[in-house]
């Protein structure tokens, strides 16, 4: 038998609980290599985002090389290496609703807030991102808000979800 | 019986049924029938005769599929199956109807379909953002396995069956069932090389059977029914009702389950209400984004397998995007090359840089900034992604839309060059 095999896996980067979270869900796959993407889910959900560190972690404890783990962080497109802001408002921007105006409701959004799909605003508030169809067609054009479908949206009722938000 | 098996159980505004009600509705019926006596051989053949074709989008025949995988005690194990739950085509919602609105009836399907290929563990591959759809999925396994419908010795059959539900991380990819294996895997979903073909060598090198959500919908039903009534469902050979869907500028966009082989003015004017006052119909993408232009001329249409096919596009997944002549088709065929170019896994060469490069060309006409020659370098990268150039059929999608789209709207084309700019801006 292979001696890391026999190994324990490493212990977390530091004391922070949500670290138990992760290593319930590794355990659940038996630390099998094919747990990783659960796991980086199980990571983003409990910290937000995926930093090195926690990449690293993953790596080691799955013993999958680091520029695999890196390789699916960067290849999925759920997976994010930086932090997000407290509110994401996901605009889609499929065919059917390109069609219906989607583009307004994106400009409107990065004028007014200075930023463009893939940011965060200086003060953290909003991170504003594009999907490419939600499977919401007949509710086109449709947005997430915070984890919740908004269909037939408008530039102004955008902006007014948007400013509930802001402080 | 019913002429809409499979959305006859959903109930718009109101959570799907429960076990009790999914029992008390007929529902695992089919499960007994199937445990209950008859061989997988048997299984498979029912679903041969019904003529059931995929409803992913490429419309192989499924009980074909099933029959490539080896049975019996030689055969390798384990085996698994698969359901392709990674809905992501621009222009398709269908499946998430299936899967928010009766969950349990997928659950049954599953364990039939597994059941038929003696596969002893279950995958449903779920799209990231059907966030509701993976809540009532995980309560409808819980409940059937608690009702000894899932697990060791299912109805005393010693049949052994485990289902486990996995959310993917978001890549359109993950639909091509091969790069969906890979992604199971837990690597990057990049498409494997065929042969060797999933049923005999699929997940962790064991046969694999991947289906769609909505053809394994139809398998309880068949099962129970027969085959002849599944086949009587249908307007044309093609069996079965199908779930059709309308985007774009209609009256009311939607999706209704209808006999397959429908007609696209049915669909069009009935179902979805006509076009919006005021717009005249240019042109529909019949069944996702990556199947050809068809137009005015092919509204009498039946929407099937083989009549689409016919007509020089694809049926695909049957949810159909209307372009209104309000909408600049330049810009539209620009949208759907966007997605595919930002979709692209970046495996094989002629995907990984054409359709970026194809998406710079449109852009500038789009925007006015384009040349005559340009329209010439884009009928180039048709070729140079035409189905058999490229790994995976990713990039020949693509090139379906605008292939067709340059020889349908050609004059539009050329005037974005003539006039240097948009002429619907």
């Amino acid at each position: 038998m292979l001696s890391y095999l026999l190994k324990q896996p490493p212990a977390p980067p530091s004391g922070d609980k949500r670290w138990k979270l992760v290593g319930a869900t590794m355990r659940r796959y038996g630390y099998e290599s094919y747990a990783l993407i659960e796991t980086m889910h199980a990571v983003q959900e409990a910290f937000g985002f995926l930093d090195e560190e926690a990449l690293r972690f993953v790596a080691a404890s799955l013993r999958v090389p680091l520029s695999r783990v890196y390789g699916v962080a960067t290849f999925y497109h759920y997976f994010t290496l930086k932090p997000q802001g407290r509110h994401t408002c996901v605009l889609c921007t499929g065919t059917a609703c390109y069609i219906k105006g989607s583009s307004k409701n994106l400009a409107a959004v990065e004028d007014k807030y200075k930023i463009k799909p893939g940011d965060t605003t200086k003060d953290d508030n909003l991170s504003l991102l594009t999907a490419r169809c939600l499977g919401s067609c007949g509710l086109a054009p449709a947005g997430v808000f915070d984890g919740e479908v908004v269909a037939k949206l408008t530039p102004d009722l955008v902006m007014g979800r948007i400013a509930r938000w802001m402080p | 019986m019913t002429d809409r098996p499979l959305t006859k159980n959903i109930r718009p505004g109101q959570p799907p049924l429960d076990l009790k009600g999914y029992e008390k509705a007929g529902g695992y019926a089919a499960v007994r029938k199937a445990l209950g006596g008859m061989a997988p051989k048997d299984v498979t053949q029912v679903i041969k005769d019904s003529n059931l074709r995929g409803r992913g989008g490429a419309g192989f025949p499924t009980g074909v599929k099933w029959s490539l995988v080896p049975i019996g005690p030689d055969a390798p194990r384990p085996k698994y199956l698969v359901v392709n739950a990674d809905e992501m085509e621009p222009g398709t919602f269908k499946d998430r109807l299936l899967l928010e609105g009766d969950p349990h009836q997928l659950v049954e399907a599953v364990i039939v379909a597994a059941y038929a290929i003696e596969a002893e563990t279950a995958y449903i591959f779920l799209r990231g953002e059907y966030i509701l759809a993976a809540k009532l999925l995980m309560q409808a396994i819980a409940e059937a396995r608690a009702a000894g419908y899932l697990g060791n010795n299912i109805l005393g059959s010693g049949y052994n069956l485990d289902l486990h539900l996995h959310t993917s991380a978001g890549r359109y990819i993950c639909g091509e069932e091969t790069a969906l294996l890979n992604s199971l895997e837990g690597k990057r979903a990049t498409p494997r090389a065929k042969p060797p073909f999933p049923q005999i060598s699929g997940l962790w090198g064991k046969p694999t059977i991947v289906n769609n959500v909505e053809t394994l919908s139809n398998i309880p039903h068949i099962l129970v029914n027969g085959p002849e009534w599944f086949k009587g469902l249908s307007h044309t050979p093609n069996g079965g009702t199908k779930l059709y869907g309308v985007s774009g500028k209609v009256k009311r966009p939607g999706v209704w389950e209808l006999p397959m082989g429908t007609t696209v003015r049915e669909l069009l004017e009935e179902h979805a209400g006509g076009m919006r006052d005021g717009l005249k119909l240019r042109g529909i993408i019949p069944g996702g984004a990556s199947t050809d232009f068809l137009g005015e001329e092919h509204l009498d249409l039946q929407l099937d397998f083989d009549t689409v096919g016919k007509a020089g596009s694809r049926m695909g997944t049957g949810t159909m995007i209307i372009l209104d002549d309000q909408t600049c088709p330049v810009g539209f065929v620009h949208s759907l090359i966007q997605f595919f170019a930002h979709e692209s896994c970046g495996w094989c060469t002629p995907c990984r840089e054409g359709l970026p490069w194809t998406e710079k060309i449109l852009a500038a006409l789009e925007a006015g900034q384009g040349e005559m020659a340009d329209l010439d370098r884009l009928g180039k990268q048709v070729k140079f992604m035409a189905p058999g150039m490229t790994f995976c059929p990713l990039a020949p999608g693509a090139m379906s839309p605008l292939g067709s789209g340059i020889k349908r709207f050609r004059e539009d084309f050329e005037r974005h060059i003539r006039e240097k700019r948009c002429p619907w801006r």
